[in-house]
């Protein structure tokens, strides 16, 4: 049954959240509001890291600023114009559609139609014509070697 | 025509080696300042414990100064303080510290044992004034000119190659303008 625990352990890697609990919010509605917007902004410093899931005391300030702007009013958008006017596009974990991700955007599905393209093309190829019948001589050949092979 | 075909995995290979080539240069943890060409955001900073005044950003302008984060559990900012206690020793421009997210009293506990390189301190405890800078760590200085515009930024400890090649020109060439 040992097995079971580095199993039951990753079972948590998806509830993984660095915010502690002094940080959070009374209003039940704001704070998910919060998390939301926690996820969606990288973490600076551990930039694989969501700034919910870090645990970087960079991560802790920019958390409590996340918390601040919504309860001052901000809607969840301000809230991340503000930290993208700070810290550029590249805080946010999902990049914006624009000018300079069209390509990042369009290229999966630049891929797909040039790989349907191939294959629309290599399906349509003509079948290779069926082999010519054999010729008497031939005929005669492959008779001669199965014999010899008894 | 099949023959031609032949080569397209050849010239693919050729794009995208040249493109993952071109990548190995690039630090792709490398976060570029949004602040740079811009105004200094406006902020206030209190005094450091031990010390008598803080400073704001209109004191930053009228002439070229840098703005370098710094805080004493920051380990490159260890590797850089000697190279800006002699840039305040050779008078070279003046520099204003942020202190980042340091414990009351550990701040000046550091200048006092290493030497005081800057012109004023001023204490960002919340790190809030850090955040409105857009800063990712520390050290990290920013070079800001005459009208109080950030122009440039540096996200690593400045050493003295580094000042000679790139930030020494720059600032002769802000200071002239």
């Amino acid at each position: 049954m040992r097995f079971l625990v580095p199993v039951m352990l990753l079972l948590f890697l998806g509830a993984a959240s660095a915010a502690e609990p002094d940080e959070l919010l009374d209003d039940p509605v704001l704070e998910e509001r919060a998390e939301k917007i926690d996820e969606q902004l990288r973490c600076v410093v551990c930039q694989s890291q969501s700034i919910a899931e870090s645990n970087a005391p960079l991560a802790k300030d920019l958390r409590l600023l996340v918390r601040e702007r919504l309860v001052a009013g901000d809607t969840d958008k301000e809230v991340i114009a503000y930290v993208v006017e700070r810290y550029g596009d590249y805080v946010l974990l999902k990049p914006p559609v624009q000018g300079n991700t069209l390509f990042l955007w369009g290229f999966p599905a630049l891929a797909l139609l040039a790989g349907a393209a191939g294959a629309f093309f290599f399906l349509r190829r003509p079948k290779p014509a069926p082999p010519a019948p054999l010729s008497d001589e031939e005929e005669a050949e492959v008779n001669r070697l199965l014999d010899e092979r008894g | 025509m099949k023959r031609v075909l032949l080569i397209i995995p050849v010239l693919l290979f050729l794009v995208v080696g040249v493109f993952f080539y071109s990548g190995l240069k690039r630090d792709p943890s490398a976060i570029p300042s949004e602040l740079v060409d811009k105004p200094l955001p406006e902020f206030s900073l209190p005094a450091i414990e031990g010390f008598d005044e803080g400073f704001s950003s209109e004191e930053l302008k009228g002439e070229v100064v840098l703005l370098n984060v710094f805080a004493s559990w920051c380990v490159s900012c260890h590797i850089e303080h000697p190279f800006l206690m002699q840039l305040a020793k050779d008078d070279a421009i003046k520099i204003y510290g942020l202190n980042w997210k340091e414990k009351p009293g550990d701040g000046k506990a550091w200048l006092d044992r290493l030497g005081n390189p800057y012109t004023k301190v001023g204490d960002d405890q919340a790190g809030r004034v850090a955040i409105d800078l857009g800063v990712t760590g520390a050290p990290e200085t920013f070079v800001i000119d005459k009208e109080g515009r950030v122009r440039y930024r540096v996200a690593m400890p400045i050493t003295e190659a580094y000042w000679n090649d790139k930030l020494a020109p720059m600032i002769e060439e802000l200071r002239r303008q």
